[in-house]
């Protein structure tokens, strides 16, 4: 793993990132752009956890360098914990307008304009 | 150079990341947000044992529960600025009051809801638990400056908020308000989640306060980090308090969400985006560089594409929607002044000018749910016909918010903004007071047409589609009549109370304001 630098994770992170960003904008079914949603959460999840293994070195103590990763590991998990209540409550509420509708394509969802 | 050589060693000399001692937490601090969280609970228990029956023993515990939260914030104004628990939660005399305004914003709203969803055929008892923790996540927000907390605070907030705007389960605009404001709100999140792991990268640490030193040791890479990682946020966080460009959720939700719920979110989800935005900027001023030319920009967007775009609307929700973006506009101009000048009590102006917002709007949307009559609803300006003729009293309250939207003296809205005016002006922001008061001047049309919309009688073709108002509705609107004349007469009284700077007006607030 040593061969693998800080470099090439946070570039992957980034084409996730993109990739989820873009999904969400030209993607019509909202469960694909939710889809969309959760690669950018991951792209996350991956930026935080490789700069938390990688960057401590930059602290000042040992100390310090256990509580700075510390710190991006358990945002790893809140922000796991937060994506799950989404999936949640945005898979009710989808499932909602499918009642009402029988489609739930994002385009023929225009009630609201004006 | 320290990097990869250095940092085989710390993997070898393994870490023992659990061997922390616990962080000193002080129990006054975390009151408030226990007992807002406990009482929801409370409440569903209470729905759980009796589904279906009124509601009234709820909405009871759900006021008692925001006064004793009041209560113990208000026992924490006058201590001095301290943090807690690993300086995750910061009590000071801004947070104190952006809390309270959340408080009195949930309560109002709680007290003119019951009605509102008894007409609209919605009457769920979940609807007191899920706005009381939405308010949770409001109170977290007012008072941190750590990222994780004001994420989890964000997102506490914002669920409970995606429910609540799909409450009314069986109109298709309540759920496609609900899918929008579901998939922008996550995809901000996301937005947000990486410009805090792009600070967490270039600082090492999730607290807001070490960006500044970061910035000012300037290791290698860091400073690009950090200029991509506020960016990033600030987007997340724009969405949030709606400034243009980010904004094109806001009327669509603010339309199709029940109108007590958009009541909510138009105030309490707006000073829990603002404080973070504050305490975020503040913490990094010495970084503004990058972001001070960016939130000018959005700022002069933000105020004038709001109120031009409210000139064409014709429905009463969409139009305060957008008049609440406008209002993200000023209030943006006040944090940008008060944090580019900081004798400038922006640290009042901002909780003063959110107090009048908030509770004026709350008061124009409640009178608005008036028009929801057995089922359906239809918001638009026609359907405030005959208010005048159904309920003077209630008329004359809109018509006082109405004008404190406006920014007329003496309502609270007029002084809010000529504080916001005045900062602008004494932070060398001349041209963008100027834009604000051009934008005031342009809202006067479209606040009008509210206003005149409430004064013509009905007439056969439009049928009149107010329902008679009960007693909680009244008590709630002109609860925030006297909230919004009274702290536009005694600004130093409310000043005091709350421990915050003296607006210093010289001589008009000595003068005629006391």
């Amino acid at each position: 793993m040593n061969g693998v630098p800080l470099a090439a994770y946070l570039s992957l992170g980034l084409f996730m990132f993109v990739t989820g960003v873009v999904g969400v904008m030209i993607r019509r079914n909202p469960i694909v752009v939710f889809m969309c949603i959760e690669l950018m959460l991951n792209s996350v999840n991956l930026t935080f956890i490789s700069f938390a293994r990688y960057s401590h070195a930059a602290q000042v103590s040992q100390d310090a360098a256990a509580h700075s990763a510390m710190a991006g590991q358990m945002m790893v998990i809140f922000v796991m914990a937060v994506a799950a209540a989404e999936v949640a409550v945005g898979l009710g509420i989808i499932m909602a307008i499918f009642r009402l509708r029988n489609n739930i394509d994002i385009d023929e969802l225009n009630l609201l304009k004006g | 150079m320290r990097g990869f050589a250095s940092q085989t060693n710390w993997r070898n000399q393994s870490l023992k990341p659990f061997d922390f001692a616990f962080p000193e937490l002080n129990a006054a601090a975390l009151l408030p947000l226990a007992i807002l969280a406990i009482t929801g609970i409370l409440a569903l228990i209470i729905e759980m044992i009796s589904p279906k029956r009124d509601n009234n023993l709820i909405v009871g515990i759900s006021i008692f529960g925001l006064f004793a939260t009041a209560v113990s914030i208000f026992t924490q104004i006058g201590n001095p600025a301290y943090t807690t628990g690993a300086g995750m939660i910061i009590s000071d005399s801004f947070g104190s009051a952006l809390q309270l305004i959340v408080v009195v914003a949930t309560s109002i709203t709680v007290l003119f809801s019951e009605s509102y969803l008894r007409e609209k055929r919605i009457p769920f008892g979940e609807f007191y638990p899920l706005l009381l923790w939405s308010a949770t996540g409001a109170l977290i927000m007012c008072v941190t400056t750590n990222l994780l907390m004001l994420f989890i605070g964000l997102e506490i907030l914002s669920v409970a908020l995606y429910v609540l705007a799909g409450l009314s389960r069986s109109e298709e605009k309540s759920e496609e308000s609900a899918l929008k404001y579901f998939l922008l709100g996550a995809f901000a999140s996301g937005f947000l989640l990486y410009g805090i792991a792009l600070l967490y990268g270039a600082t090492g640490s999730l607290q807001i306060e070490n960006v500044r030193l970061a910035w000012v040791q300037n290791a290698e890479g860091s400073r690009i980090l950090i200029g991509f990682g506020l960016g990033l946020m600030l987007i997340g966080l724009s969405f949030k308090a709606s400034f243009v460009p980010f904004h094109q959720w806001t009327p669509d939700v603010y339309q199709g969400a029940p109108t007590n719920v958009t009541a909510f979110m138009a105030s309490v989800s707006k000073v829990a985006a603002v404080a973070a935005l504050w305490r975020v900027l503040s913490e990094t001023s010495n970084v503004q560089a990058i972001w001070m030319p960016a939130l000018t920009v959005l700022a002069v967007l933000t105020m004038t594409v709001g109120n031009l775009v409210a000139l064409v609307q014709k429905d009463v929700k969409r139009t305060l929607g957008y008049s609440s973006i406008s209002h993200a506009g000023y209030i943006l101009v006040g944090v940008l002044a008060g944090i580019k000048n900081h004798s400038l009590n922006g640290s009042a102006t901002i909780p003063y000018y959110l107090l009048s917002y908030s509770i004026m709007t709350i008061g124009a949307f409640a009178i608005v749910s008036l028009v929801a009559k057995r089922g359906s609803e239809n918001t638009r300006f026609e359907s405030l016909h005959g208010l005048w003729k159904k309920s003077p009293f209630l008329a004359v309250l809109l018509i006082i918010f109405v004008a404190s939207l406006l920014g007329m003296p003496p309502t609270s809205g007029f002084l809010a903004k000529f504080y916001i005016f005045q900062d602008a002006v004494r932070a060398d922001m001349g041209w963008l007071a100027l834009v604000l008061a051009l934008n005031s001047a342009i809202s006067v049309y479209y606040y009008l047409g509210i206003a005149y919309a409430a004064t013509v009688p009905d007439t056969e073709d439009a049928p009149l589609a107010i329902v008679t108002p009960s007693v909680s509705v009244k008590v709630a609107c002109a609860l925030c009549a006297v909230i919004v004349i009274g702290i536009g007469l005694f600004v130093s009284p409310l000043m005091d109370s709350l421990n915050l700077p003296n607006q210093n007006v010289g001589g008009f607030e000595t003068s005629a304001m006391k």
